[in-house]
């Protein structure tokens, strides 16, 4: 039995399949609690990463001809991005847990072998403090790295750090 | 609501690390903390479903332009399958590429060889019923980067597939058969298994190939299976 296709980098110029308004999954005509959802990818260095491809994935609400569910963001020469969404709501998680709204972000960029997993939560959400994954992290920290903060009137930031001080929890799913 | 069935996790060997001091540019870019690992649930085992009506084949790459890009035009074909041999049905694949003379349509590409104004360099095609792709396109050129003295990348196209659910996300290279520099190449040589770094290598296939018209070259690709995997380790997981 054949063993899954490695991965290997997206590289620097990945940006040939970059379409920006992929980065609106409201462009459909979805209708819901719109969202803005901005951040900021930085180096061991605190530098830019300024190639990134930042990937945002929510099973909530559910994707339909209207909502893809999946959105493709490019960080620009300050290593932000920007998405527009709807917000989600609570998931269902293992056995009778819930899982507090969140967005599943996947980051590819050269110098990325493999994905990186994250998760985007939302703060102030009562379900966070029982969240599975945020509830088993147990240095408030490492769990901020996760939750992203209000940023205006339906704007919320996360940034993410790849490597050194306020590293960003990455996942192994 | 039972619970949704994981994918597997990947075998040992067979996808490369985060931090690997070859490639320069993972040095500041890896995290340096283990990975948390995060028992899947339907945030991991679901994932987009694209359709070509939303998102337009381009099975052509040498029909994107005013005329026919410069280059030895090729056909890349082959099936997607999971770790079960499973086909992966009505998946989008996306591909990018360097043009013939080993440059990208991309601005931040200085390479000093000529540009390309008939290829953008961009596919997109859909998986059929029984997981089988093709797409056309012209066979992209090796070109330095600055990666360490004398550093050149072998001749490969960039695929990107998303499978059924989003923990199948796969970003790979898909290499040509017989080029000299995949045995210097960091990139290719990060994946430590040396059978699932030659599955990265598509094989030259006659069936593939049209006979008076374009070289044809087979790139089959896996995505996680599902599920548990029993007798592995003699134990099931």
């Amino acid at each position: 039995m054949p063993a899954a296709t490695a991965s290997q980098t997206i590289g620097p110029y990945w940006h040939l399949i970059e379409h920006a308004e992929w980065a609106d999954l409201t462009r459909f005509g979805a209708e819901g609690e719109r969202i803005t959802v901005t951040g900021r990818v930085t180096d061991g260095e605190g530098a830019p990463v300024s190639d990134a491809a930042v990937e945002i994935w929510q099973s909530s609400p559910p994707a339909d001809g209207h909502f893809p569910g999946y959105g493709r963001a490019a960080t620009d020469a300050e290593g932000r991005f920007r998405f527009t969404t709807l917000k989600p709501q609570a998931e269902p998680g293992l056995g009778n847990q819930t899982q507090a709204p969140h967005l599943s972000v996947v980051l590819l960029a050269r110098g990325l072998m493999t994905a990186l997993r994250t998760r985007l939560y939302f703060e102030g959400e009562a379900l966070n403090e029982t969240d599975p994954l945020l509830s088993a992290i147990a240095d408030p920290a490492e769990r901020a790295t996760l939750i992203a903060r209000p940023a205006g009137p339906g704007g919320w930031t996360l940034d993410i750090r790849l490597q050194g001080e306020g590293e960003t929890v990455f996942l192994e799913v | 609501m039972s619970d949704p069935v994981p994918f597997r996790p990947f075998q040992a060997g067979t996808q490369p690390p985060l931090d690997h001091a070859a490639y320069g540019s993972t040095r500041l870019r890896h995290p340096t903390r283990p990975l948390r690992r995060l028992p899947q649930t339907v945030s991991e085992t679901t994932g987009p479903a694209f359709t070509p009506a939303l998102f337009p084949e381009i099975a052509d790459m040498t029909r994107q332009g005013q005329a026919a890009p410069l280059g030895e035009r090729i056909i890349v074909a082959g099936r997607v399958t999971d770790e079960d041999g499973r086909p992966v049905p009505n998946t989008m694949i996306e591909v990018w590429q360097a043009n013939a003379a080993g440059r990208y349509a991309h601005p931040r590409d200085t390479h000093d060889a000529p540009a390309d104004p008939n290829f953008p360099g961009e596919g997109r095609i859909f998986t059929d019923a029984e997981g089988h792709y093709r797409f056309v396109s012209i066979k992209p050129g090796a070109y330095p980067w600055r990666n360490h003295h004398n550093a050149w990348r072998p001749v490969h196209i960039h695929f990107s597939l998303f499978g059924s659910g989003f923990a199948q996300r796969l970003i790979t290279q898909m290499y040509f058969p017989g080029d000299p520099l995949l045995a210097l190449d960091p990139i290719y040589h990060a994946v430590p298994d040396a059978a699932a770094r030659e599955r990265l290598v598509s094989r030259f296939d006659l069936d593939i190939t049209e006979p008076e018209w374009a070289l044809g070259y087979r790139f089959d690709i896996v995505l996680r299976g599902r599920g548990a995997t029993p007798f592995e380790d003699g134990e099931t997981q």
